[in-house]
């Protein structure tokens, strides 16, 4: 049984008072601790796509069924207890962020609100989080905007972690940090889906991230599917126009998974 | 610390300040330095001010001490000012968050209700309600707090409207947070600081309001306040002028302190604002 089962999902937008769409009719799958890739270039509707499944955003069509059951059912209470399974993380570390909070505080909301830890214990959980993604416990009482961007999107991790979803979207997730960085948190979310068996829908416009990452991805264009498949096999012999135009921007692609 | 070294540098904010230190001080030393009743009869009738020593500023019409009472009144003064201006905050706070998180058919009903107030006049409105309920200090807060929220009550909604489309306002909600906590302790917070930008000009308001409504008879009969001092020395303005111009000019002082003072809070912590 599949994680994330979306079908014919659309969402229409309005621009300059004639409605467009932004997410017309896509439908795709993402087993448990798979990697599914959405690619395609900006405005395509990849984080319209991601928001949609994060229910953040009501689609105008379509079905999303998550951990086999319909989550466009769910309101209120259901909603937020189910929110548990299903994590993000956003491109922009900072923005993500309460400007006000404390890296503790990012940690300890996750485990109050779904009941994981009493609060005697949440301290000595949120130092194994920040462990578990190579962080010091010590960075726990620093301010957010006290950690550098790397540490940030490490925090951001164990704060999705928190609740042990079963899958985790990310929106251009590594867009933002620089290429060492980058290659660690990529390391860290290989090996934490090795350990638990999360699936990642993974946004980037970054063919070469994506092939290093992704098992599978889906290709868009304008809101559509253009394509979809093997990741290596996608990349390496595209067969979209849209997908070719991507192949061809991306000027050295990583050889293989690390 | 930078914001109270830049606070210092402006000579206006330093006015501001001493003026209501002065103030602050006059309001609580009040009960000490003169520990009676200062509505009792101290002295002859209309004494002059600056003619006989344990008077000073001399004796209104009926033998009180003038001196007692404008310490007194300052308590009054400030003490309204300050609950009026914190009850308009706190009122216009909750109800401008919940109608720009809400959104939809709560921010129009909200709205609606803000359109009305505001289009009274906030004097008459506080006029209206101490003559029906009655006049007494929390009475007169109330009054005041009525006609004041508005403001502070759109400025939330257009901070929040900003706010709930950040990225952390999504977090919170993908990490199952409820929509009250979100409002209230994600979005609030960072929404205040241009509310509070509000606070000067609203304490000034209230002050000079809390002194109209005593003025004219509806401030709380048990207490002295500089706008019924001013009431009293009305009726001998010509013999007696120094009744009216000494809680006047305590007056203007205090509302032209709180701005001043206020003005420089605001000014130094916009400079920071556009520094970072
Ligand atoms: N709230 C909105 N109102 C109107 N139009 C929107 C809204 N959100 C997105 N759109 C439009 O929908 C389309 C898809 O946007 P989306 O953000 O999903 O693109 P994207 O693939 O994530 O692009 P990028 O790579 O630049 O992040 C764009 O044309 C965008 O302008
Ligand atoms: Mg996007």
């Amino acid at each position: 049984m599949s994680v994330l089962a979306v079908s014919n999902l659309a969402k229409r937008y309005r621009r300059g008072g004639e409605p467009f769409a932004a997410v017309d009719d896509v439908s795709f799958e993402i087993e448990q601790a798979e990697t599914l890739a959405l690619a395609g270039p900006s405005g395509s509707g990849k984080s319209t796509i991601a928001r949609l499944v994060l229910r953040l955003i009501g689609p105008d069509a379509g079905r999303i069924d998550f951990e086999g059951h319909d989550f466009l059912a769910l309101s209120g209470a259901a909603l937020r207890a189910r929110r548990a399974r299903l994590q993000m993380v956003f491109q922009d570390p900072l923005a993500a962020f309460n400007p006000r909070a404390t890296v503790a505080r990012v940690l300890d909301d996750p485990l109050r609100m779904h009941n994981i830890a009493s609060r005697t214990e949440r301290p000595r959980h949120i130092a194994a989080l920040l462990q578990r993604v190579g962080l010091d416990a010590g960075l726990a009482a620093r301010a957010i905007h006290e950690i550098s961007g790397g540490q940030r999107q490490r925090v951001a991790i164990a704060r999705a972690i928190a609740t042990r979803p079963s899958l985790i979207v990310l929106d251009e997730a590594v867009s933002a940090l620089d290429v060492s960085v980058r290659g660690q948190i990529l390391e860290l979310l290989l090996d934490l889906q090795r350990q638990e068996r999360i699936a990642y829908l993974f946004i980037s416009h970054d063919l070469g991230v994506i092939r290093a990452i992704a098992h599978r991805v889906v290709i868009l264009d304008a809101g559509r599917v253009a394509e979809s498949g093997d990741a290596r096999t996608v990349i390496a012999n595209p067969q979209s126009a849209i997908g070719k135009a991507l192949v061809a921007a991306t000027p050295r692609l990583i050889r293989n998974r690390p | 610390m930078n914001r109270l070294r830049r606070f210092f540098r402006s000579p206006e904010a330093i006015a501001g300040a001493l003026i209501l230190a002065l103030l602050m001080m006059m309001a609580l030393a009040a009960p000490l330095l003169f520990p009676g009743d200062p509505q009792a009869i101290a002295g002859p009738a209309l004494l002059p001010p600056f003619q006989d020593w344990p008077l000073p500023l001399g004796t209104d019409r009926l033998g009180r001490d003038v001196l007692a009472e404008l310490f007194h009144g300052a308590r009054t003064s400030l003490a309204v000012g300050l609950a009026a201006a914190a009850a308009a905050l706190l009122i216009g706070a909750v109800v401008g968050t919940s109608a720009g998180f809400a959104g939809g058919l709560v921010d129009e009903v909200l709205m609606r209700i803000t359109d009305a107030f505001q289009t009274v006049p906030s004097f008459l409105l506080a006029l209206a309600f101490v003559s029906i309920v009655g006049p007494s200090l929390g009475v007169v807060v109330a009054a005041i707090a009525l006609g004041a929220w508005t403001g502070p009550a759109r400025v939330a909604r257009a901070e929040v409207l900003s706010i709930r489309e950040r990225d952390y306002v999504a977090g919170a909600r993908v990490i199952g947070m409820h929509p009250l906590e979100i409002a209230f302790r994600e979005v609030l917070p960072n929404a205040l600081p241009p509310v509070l930008a509000l606070s000067s000009v609203i304490v000034a308001a209230a002050i000079l309001t809390e002194a109209a409504l005593s003025f004219l008879g509806l401030g709380d009969p048990n207490r002295v306040t500089w706008g019924g001092m001013i009431a009293e020395g009305r009726t001998v303005l010509r013999t007696a002028p120094f009744l009216s111009i000494v809680p006047g000019v305590a007056l203007v002082l205090t509302v032209l302190g709180v701005y001043l003072a206020g003005e420089g809070v605001v000014e130094s912590t916009a400079v920071r604002r556009s520094l970072s």
